[in-house]
């Protein structure tokens, strides 16, 4: 019954950006298993944007149903062109969930070669919420992430090379081999971490996001409209940092995206068992901010939903907080066996693998052929091994590298650089000394 | 008073770190007319100052702005500088604190008051974890400019929850410089110097010294003051017997110096104004010149700054030692609300001369306490 939703993309079936408190609508839910979460029914199928009176007046929206808005545009252009992509983006979608789903297989390889050590959290399946998302950004714009980090640094333009170096710990990694997988932060590419507790990356988010409205409002640098994505998990969504940022980003009309990655589970324990209310896209108006469930295993959907949520936070109107329902394939991390998913859940998800889908789309709609996909993926191949070589041959850190880095300026500032105190240069005291 | 007056006048006429001339000298060579300055007024006008020079600068804490700050610290700069730069933040140390962070990994120099610092532990897992740590996880690429400032250590009749003296548990870690002034001098010196910083600065105030004055050379006002960080400055000469102490303590050593004075031994009172990184040349060159050790502090004994100033001067100066290093610390237990309790849980100038005459083996030991 699932795939009947999966196959007709061209049509959203999100729940729409308002800011009213929805009632569940049961007319057009697909009947589930109970081991699905409820999320499972919150998929709204109507279009309608406009639902009953909210119940907050002073709250104004100037948000548009993504859904109404795509109607319109179906209506208005009953031809050629119902596609969401292009060609070229769509090759770029693909392209880039094979580089996450590659890399990631070759992780676990090398994590039971010994190369990997360590805590290693794998991504597979939920590919499409960072390449739905991440590459709709510009390069200034922020990505904060966890310690499921890989993928998201892989579409935000870190390369895969860097990474596997990092992963391996050696000194060609993205950070020297001194951080690891749960810590891969890139200052070219915006790539704010890797935070291994869950919850903390959510208010450096909001501090990034903070940033670019004081560049803007402040600084006076007109032409900064930097977004940031958080990105961080169900069991998250409980934590009091997540509900305290929620609240200052909506407060502040922070340009900021919340991403929840839904996979229905934290290590051992769902989502279901652990939180009163699991619907977590309804945590969004009651602080008001709009709250969206997306279907996370369908790249295109999650693309439509973030190019909304991203215009929005560009234009200045606030954050939006966005429930994806994805799954990861694998245990929460590789030393997880995995014996508490039930078999059908996972063959469930695995039947909506997002690779696939995007695939199955592409083909059916003439947009890619089989052979130039087949391309695609043996390019990558030979990317990752490429990578996994370049890691080998890289070499560990050097023992100097110990000490190096704790501080940005060990001295401190009271202490110039040619080691005298600044505050005996009669030049600083008369303030034109150059610092 | 009248002593730590006249230290303070050549102080102030040099550079603040050069050893302190005798005092004859300081009546013939300066005038007395130096301004005196609160505590309270060296940070608010160190505030001023470094925002007025940098806009990047903004403040975040509660009460920071419309309230003029819960100690008035921040007084007037709301109305300088508006609300976009001085923020009131909701009751979320966690999250603001994160928000202050995230900043400063994005250029910004947020200076984040806690109000006291027992609230930072709430937001403790920001300072360590995304803070201090971050300059050698990202290798060198995102440094952290950012200053978490805030009262520190017992106030009066507050409780065991508002009084827990936190220099101990941020100095252990490394990523972090840790400041605890003392003097006017010390406010404005090292408050500019760490918001210029570009690494996380954990600043130690204190609250009952907001309100004490101290006298100001000119060159304390001038706006680029600052003072360099891990140098500690030595307040008083002396040959018989090093004290060691930051924040409050610093006065009560200095008075406590002034009893010896009287029964002939000259203390040598060190204010360490930085905690981490620890002034351990200064200690321990001390230690050499004066064979004996005192150190105070507020704060819990067992960790505490005395136990690593000890160890310090143990490994670099034992042959030096010519009796056991005292420590003189708050008391081993959570801090005690009635008024004659807390003033037995909290080092008096007492404890100090006691301690200082045990290491000259002018006393015996007292029995160690419960």
């Amino acid at each position: 019954m699932s795939s009947s939703t999966f196959s007709s993309m061209n049509t959203i079936k999100s729940s729409c950006f308002t800011t009213e408190n929805h009632s569940l609508n049961p007319s057009s839910i697909i009947p589930t298993s109970s081991f699905l979460v409820s999320t499972h029914k919150l998929r709204f199928n109507t279009p309608t944007a406009n639902s009953p009176p909210c119940f907050i007046k002073n709250r104004q929206t100037h948000i548009v149903a993504v859904s109404d808005v795509k109607q319109k545009q179906l209506k208005s252009t009953p031809s050629v062109g119902n596609l969401l992509i292009t060609k070229e983006e769509g090759l770029e979608l693909y392209e880039d969930m094979i580089l996450g789903r590659t890399f990631e297989d070759m992780c676990a390889q090398m994590y039971y070669r010994g190369k990997m050590f360590g805590f290693v959290h794998l991504y597979n399946g939920q590919e499409a919420v960072s390449t739905g998302f991440i590459k709709l950004l510009k390069q200034q714009d922020c990505v904060v992430s966890t310690y499921r980090d890989h993928v998201h640094a892989l579409s935000k333009g870190v390369p895969a090379r860097e990474v596997m170096s990092e992963l391996f710990g050696k000194t060609t990694g993205c950070v020297r081999g001194q951080g690891g997988s749960m810590h891969m932060f890139s200052k070219e590419h915006n790539l704010i971490g890797g935070f291994a507790f869950i919850g903390e990356g959510i208010p450096i988010a909001t501090g990034t996001a903070f940033t670019s409205k004081y560049n803007r409002e402040v600084l006076k640098q007109a032409d900064c409209d930097h977004v940031t994505l958080a990105f961080f998990g169900d069991g998250t969504c409980n934590n009091g940092q997540f509900f305290e940022c929620l609240n200052m980003a909506a407060l502040w009309k922070l340009p900021i995206v919340f991403v929840v990655e839904n996979n229905l589970w934290a290590i051992g324990m769902s989502h279901e068992r652990a939180t009163s209310d699991p619907e977590i896209w309804k945590k969004g108006p009651a602080f008001g901010m709009p709250g969206v469930h997306v279907d996370g295993m369908d790249v295109l959907k999650v693309r439509e939903v973030a190019k909304e949520a991203v215009a929005r936070a560009r234009r200045g109107d606030g954050p939006t907080l966005i429930e994806c329902e994805t799954y990861r394939f694998r245990g929460h991390s590789l030393a997880d066996p995995d014996e508490l998913r039930d078999p059908s859940e996972k063959a469930h998800y695995a039947a909506r693998d997002p690779i696939t889908a995007l695939k199955k789309y592409m083909i059916e709609n003439k947009l890619a052929g089989e052979a130039e996909l087949k391309a695609i993926e043996k390019k990558i191949d030979e990317l990752v091994e490429e990578a996994v070589e370049f890691a080998d041959a890289s070499p560990h850190p050097d023992r100097s590298q110990l000490l190096q880095n704790v501080f940005a300026d060990p001295k401190g500032f009271g202490i110039g650089p040619d080691g005298r105190y600044r505050c005996e240069d009669p030049k600083f005291t008369q303030g034109t000394a150059h610092v | 008073m009248w002593g730590i007056l006249r230290q303070k006048v050549v102080a102030g006429g040099g550079s603040p770190l050069v050893r302190i001339r005798p005092a004859i000298s300081a009546l013939r060579s300066y005038s007395s007319a130096s301004k005196e300055m609160t505590v309270r007024d060296a940070l608010n006008s160190a505030l001023d100052e470094e925002m007025s020079a940098d806009p990047k600068v903004f403040l975040m804490g509660e009460e920071v702005g419309e309230y003029q700050g819960a100690y008035k610290i921040t007084k007037g700069l709301l109305d300088k500088y508006g609300p976009e730069r001085v923020l009131d933040t909701p009751i979320t140390e966690a999250g603001f604190t994160g928000i202050g962070v995230g900043a400063a990994y994005y250029g910004l120099k947020p200076v984040v008051e806690f109000m006291t610092f027992n609230f930072s532990m709430q937001a403790i897992d920001h300072i360590i974890n995304s803070a201090a740590k971050s300059n050698y996880m990202s290798a060198g690429q995102i440094n952290v400019p950012i200053v978490f400032r805030g009262p520190n250590g017992a106030a009066a009749g507050v409780g065991a929850q508002h009084s827990h003296c936190y220099a101990a548990w941020y100095s252990s870690c490394p990523g972090l410089k840790v400041l605890a002034p003392y003097s006017s001098e010390d406010a404005r010196g090292l408050l500019k110097a760490a918001i210029r910083d570009p690494d996380p600065v954990v600043f130690l105030e204190n609250e009952l010294l907001y309100g004490e004055s101290f006298p100001v050379s000119a060159e304390v006002l001038d706006s680029s003051f600052c003072l360099p960080i891990g140098k500690a400055k030595i307040e008083r000469e002396g040959k018989d017997v090093t004290i060691t102490a930051f924040s409050k303590m610093v006065g009560l050593s200095l008075k406590a110096a002034d009893i010896l004075a009287k029964e002939g031994i000259r203390a040598e009172v060190i204010n360490l104004r930085s905690i981490r990184p620890l002034d351990r040349a200064t200690i321990n060159a001390s230690v050499r010149k004066t064979n004996r050790l005192v150190t105070v502090e507020e704060g819990f004994p067992q960790h505490g700054i005395g136990a690593e100033i000890c160890t310090s001067v143990v490994e670099e100066s034992f042959g030096y030692l010519d009796a056991p290093v005292e420590r003189i610390t708050g008391a081993d237990v959570p801090m005690p609300y009635a008024a004659n309790l807390e003033r037995l849980a909290v080092p008096q100038v007492e404890d100090i001369v006691r301690a200082a005459k045990r290491a000259c083996y002018r006393s015996v030991p007292m029995a160690a306490a419960a």
